[in-house]
C-alpha cells in the first residue's frame, strides 16, 4: 500500500501540466480545491472587513462612524458573506475537495466536470453577492426576513439571487461527493474503513441536497414577491410572514449542520493522527454524524419560539432540539476518551483541535440553553444567541477549518511552514476570540439586544473590550497570513507524512502527482490502525 | 458492438473509473440524488399550496374555476404520452435501434412542445383576465385572497415550464450526439439520464394538474 515515490519526474498536480489555461478548464479535483481556498480565503477576509468596521461603530454608545442604515447593511453583508460565501462551502468545498479522492484512494470524484461546474456557479454566485455589495448593500440581516425584505429599498434581489446561485453550487457539490463515496472508494475499502472525514463530508452532503433547494425556493419566491408578488408572505392579502421562518430555517437550521460536520470530521482526523492512536469508538463517530444529519432536520422551529409557533409544536422543537446534544457529545467524550494514554504531539493543527474542544463545548451548552423555552423567551434577539452563533461556527468550524488547513498545508503545496509563528497565531485567535464573544454573553444577559447600532451607556465597556478583541483576533489572522504566505515561498519542502498520519492522502508524495497514486491502492485494515503500523 | 451501424463512435470510459460498470451506476446514482434535490425543490411549494388551501378552502374552489380542466387535462395525455416515448427512446438505444432512437426522442420532443403551446393559450387566457400574480391582478373575484392562488400557479407552472424547457434543450442535445452514433448497448448513459428527468417532469405535473384544477 505504501508506494516508491519515483513520480517526480512527472511533476506534482502544481505544476503538470503548466498555463492558466490548464488551471481555469482543470477538472482535477485538487486544483479545483486550491480555487475554492483561494476565493473562501478571499472570502473570509472580506467578511472580516465588515465586522471589524461594524465592531468599532460599537466602541461608542451613540452614532460615531456609521449611520444607523449603514450598520444594518455592515451586519448583514459580514453574515451573507460569511455564511453563504465562506463558512458552508468553506471546508468541504476547499478541503473536502482536495481530500476526499485522496482518502478514499480515488484518482478524482465520481463527477470532475460537474466539480468545475459546481466552482463557476459559486464565483458566478458571488458576483451577485458583490453586486448588491455596491448596489446599495442589503439591510435585512442575513435571514432577509419577510416582511422587511419584501419592503426596504436596498438591494435585496442581487443578494438574494447570489445566494441562490450559490446554494445551487452547494447542492451538486453534495450531489458529487455522495457519488464518490459511494462509488469510488479504492478496493478494500468498506464503508467502515472509511476516514471520519470522509463519514462527516457524507452526512454533510445528505444535508446540502435535502435542505438546499429548500433555502433556494424561499429565496425565489421572496425575488418573485418583491417583482411580481406571490402573495403567501404578504399578510395584506392573508399571506403569512411567519411562512417565511418556517422555510428559511427549514434549510438554515440543518445549514448549521452543514457547517459544523465536516468540521467535526477535521478534528477526527486530527486527534488521531495527533495522539498516535486508533479514534475511541469509531462507529459511533460515524452513526452520530448520520444522526446529526437526521435530527438537524427536525429542529428548525426552535428559531420560532418567540414568532407566534403553537405552544405545542414549540415544546416539541424544544425536546428535539436537546437530541442533538447526545450524537455531538458523543463525539466529544470520543475525542477525549481518544487523547488518554495517546502520545499527545502539540503541533499547530493539534493547538487547534483543543481550541475548538473548549470553545465548542461552550457554544454547545449555551445551544442547550437557547433550546431551552423558558431561557430562550428571555435570551431570544439579545447578544447571548450572537455569542452562542459565534462560538459554534467560528470557535468550532472556523478552528477546525483552520487546523485542517495547517494539517493538510504540507500536502496540498508541498511546503512546511513555521512551527512557532503558527503557535503564537493560534494564541492570538483563541485569546482575540474569547475576548470578543465571551464577552457578548454577558452582554447579552444583561439585555444588550442584537443588531443595534446604539445602546445604554451602562454597557459601553462592555462593548469597547469586545471590539478591542477583535484587533487581537485580526492581529493573529494576519499573523497566520504572513507565514502561510512565507511558506509558498520559503518554507522547506514538505516530506509525504510529516505528521505520520495513518489514511491514503499520507500515501502518495506531496504535493500529489496529478492521478493522486502511482498504482491503485488497496486497503486491507481499520483507517487508524496505528498498532498495526508501530508494530 | 453494434457493427451493423456505419460511423459508430466508440465510448471511453473516463480515465477516473476503473469499468464502464462502474461509470454508468455513478451516473446513474448521482442523477437519483439530483432527482431528489429537485423533488425537495418542488416541495416547498407544495407545502405552500396546502398550507393556503388548509387556511382558505373557500377561495381554492373559487379560484379553480378560473382554471380549463379541460386543456389540463390535454396536457395531462401530451405528457404521459411522451414519458412513453422517452421510455422506448431509451430502449431504441439499448437495443442499437438508431433511427427509431431517433424518432422517439424526436417524438417527446414534439409532444413537449405540444404541452408549451397549450400552456401559452393558458396563460394568454389568464393575462386577459386579469388572474395574474399579486402585484398585477385585476382579475374579479370574490375571495381577498385570491391573487395568492394564481401567485403560486404562475410559480409553480412556471417552474414546472421551465423544467419542460431544459427538456427540450436536452432532447435536442441526445438527438445530436445520436446522429453522431454515440449511442448504442454499450454506451446509452445520457439518454438513459434524460429519460430520468423527463419522467421526474411528467410526474410534477401529475401532481400539479389534480391540485391546482381538479381541487375543488
Amino acid at each position: 500500500m505504501v508506494h516508491e515515490s519515483h513520480a517526480a519526474s512527472e511533476g506534482s498536480y502544481l505544476t503538470n501540466p503548466k498555463g492558466w489555461k490548464s488551471w481555469l478548464f482543470t477538472v482535477d479535483h485538487k486544483r479545483i480545491g486550491i480555487m475554492y481556498l483561494l476565493f473562501i480565503v478571499i472570502s473570509f477576509a472580506l467578511g472580516g472587513f465588515f465586522a471589524l468596521a461594524l465592531r468599532l461603530q460599537l466602541l461608542s454608545p451613540v452614532k460615531f462612524l456609521f449611520t444607523a442604515k449603514q450598520y444594518n447593511q455592515l451586519f448583514t453583508l459580514h453574515g451573507a458573506i460569511m455564511v453563504f460565501l465562506f463558512i458552508v462551502p468553506s471546508i468541504p468545498a476547499s478541503l473536502g475537495n482536495f481530500m476526499l479522492p485522496l482518502m478514499l484512494g480515488a484518482k478524482d470524484v465520481a463527477f470532475p466536470k460537474l466539480n468545475l461546474a459546481s466552482f463557476y456557479i459559486y464565483v458566478f454566485g458571488a458576483i451577485f453577492c458583490v453586486f448588491s455589495m455596491i448596489s446599495g448593500a442589503a439591510d435585512t440581516g442575513w435571514t432577509f426576513y419577510t416582511p422587511y425584505s419584501t419592503t426596504t429599498d436596498t438591494s435585496v434581489i442581487s443578494m438574494t439571487l447570489g445566494a441562490f446561485i450559490l446554494g445551487f453550487s452547494s447542492i451538486l457539490t453534495g450531489v458529487n461527493f455522495i457519488a464518490t463515496i459511494h462509488k469510488m472508494r479504492a478496493k478494500g475499502m468498506n464503508w467502515f474503513r472509511m476516514p471520519l472525514f470522509a463519514w462527516s463530508l457524507y452526512a454533510t452532503a445528505i444535508i446540502q441536497v435535502l435542505a438546499t433547494p429548500v433555502l433556494a425556493i424561499t429565496l425565489l419566491l421572496l425575488i418573485l414577491e418583491r417583482t411580481m408578488g406571490v402573495g403567501i408572505f404578504d399578510s395584506k392579502l392573508g399571506g403569512d410572514p411567519v411562512l417565511f421562518q418556517h422555510f428559511f430555517w427549514f434549510y438554515s437550521h440543518p445549514a448549521v449542520y452543514i457547517m459544523i460536520l465536516p468540521a467535526m470530521g477535521v478534528m477526527s482526523e486530527l486527534v488521531t493522527t495527533f495522539c498516535r492512536k486508533n479514534v475511541f469508538g469509531y462507529t459511533t463517530m460515524a452513526y452520530s454524524s448520520i444522526a446529526i444529519a437526521i435530527i438537524s432536520f427536525l429542529v428548525w422551529g426552535h428559531h420560532l419560539f418567540v414568532s407566534g409557533q403553537s405552544d405545542n409544536a414549540a415544546a416539541i422543537f424544544s425536546i428535539l432540539t436537546f437530541l442533538v446534544g447526545i450524537p455531538s457529545a458523543i463525539k466529544v467524550f470520543n475525542w477525549l476518551a481518544t487523547m488518554y494514554g495517546g502520545s499527545i504531539n502539540l503541533k499547530t493543527p493539534f493547538l487547534y483541535f483543543l481550541s475548538f474542544i473548549v470553545l465548542f463545548c461552550v457554544g454547545g451548552f449555551t445551544g442547550i440553553m437557547l433550546g431551552a423555552l423558558s431561557l430562550d423567551v428571555y435570551f431570544h434577539g439579545t447578544y447571548f444567541v450572537v455569542a452562542h452563533f459565534h462560538y459554534v461556527m467560528m470557535g468550532g468550524t472556523v478552528m477546525a477549518f483552520i487546523g485542517g488547513l495547517h494539517y493538510w498545508w504540507p500536502k496540498m503545496f508541498g511546503k512546511m511552514y513555521s512551527e512557532f509563528w503558527g503557535r503564537v497565531a493560534c494564541f492570538f485567535i483563541f485569546a482575540g476570540f474569547n475576548m470578543v464573544f465571551f464577552t457578548q454573553f454577558i452582554l447579552g444577559a444583561k439585555g444588550m439586544p442584537r443588531r443595534y447600532f446604539n445602546y445604554l451607556d451602562q454597557f459601553q465597556s462592555l462593548h469597547a473590550f469586545s471590539t478591542v478583541g477583535t484587533w487581537v483576533l485580526g492581529l493573529g489572522f494576519l499573523i497566520m497570513a504572513f507565514y502561510l504566505i512565507d511558506s509558498l515561498i520559503n518554507g522547506p519542502p514538505a516530506p509525504a507524512n510529516p505528521w505520520g498520519g495513518m489514511t491514503l492522502e499520507w500515501q502518495t508524495q506531496s504535493p500529489p502527482i496529478m492521478h493522486n497514486f502511482e498504482s491503485a491502492p488497496v486497503v486491507d485494515h481499520d483507517p487508524y490502525d496505528y498498532k498495526r503500523m508501530d508494530g | 458492438m453494434s457493427n451493423q451501424l456505419e460511423n459508430t463512435v466508440q465510448h471511453h470510459v473516463a480515465h477516473h473509473f476503473d469499468t464502464a460498470e462502474q461509470e454508468f451506476t455513478t451516473a446513474k446514482l448521482g442523477m437519483w440524488i439530483f432527482l431528489v434535490q429537485e423533488l425537495l425543490f418542488f416541495g416547498a411549494l407544495f407545502v405552500a399550496f396546502f398550507v393556503f388551501k388548509y387556511l382558505y378552502p373557500q377561495m381554492y374552489i373559487e379560484a379553480h374555476h378560473h382554471l380549463s380542466w379541460k386543456m389540463g387535462a390535454l396536457n395531462t395525455v401530451f405528457l404521459i404520452t411522451s414519458s412513453f416515448t422517452m421510455v422506448m427512446g431509451v430502449r431504441s438505444a439499448q437495443t442499437n435501434q438508431r433511427r427509431a432512437t431517433m424518432n422517439y426522442l424526436f417524438a417527446t420532443m414534439m409532444l413537449a412542445f405540444c404541452f408549451l403551446v397549450v400552456k401559452y393559450f393558458e396563460y394568454a387566457e389568464k393575462f386577459h383576465h386579469g388572474f395574474l400574480p399579486p402585484h398585477f391582478f385585476s382579475g374579479e373575484g370574490v375571495h381577498q385572497s385570491l391573487p395568492i392562488f394564481f401567485g403560486l400557479y404562475f410559480v409553480m407552472t412556471g417552474l414546472h415550464g421551465i423544467h419542460v424547457l431544459i427538456g427540450i434543450g436536452l432532447i435536442a442535445w441526445l438527438m445530436y450526439r445520436s446522429s453522431k452514433g454515440e449511442f448504442n448497448s454499450e454506451f446509452y448513459t445520457p439518454v438513459e439520464m434524460v429519460g430520468l428527468y423527463w419522467h421526474f417532469v411528467d410526474l410534477v405535473w401529475i401532481f400539479l394538474f389534480p391540485l391546482f384544477y381538479l381541487v375543488g
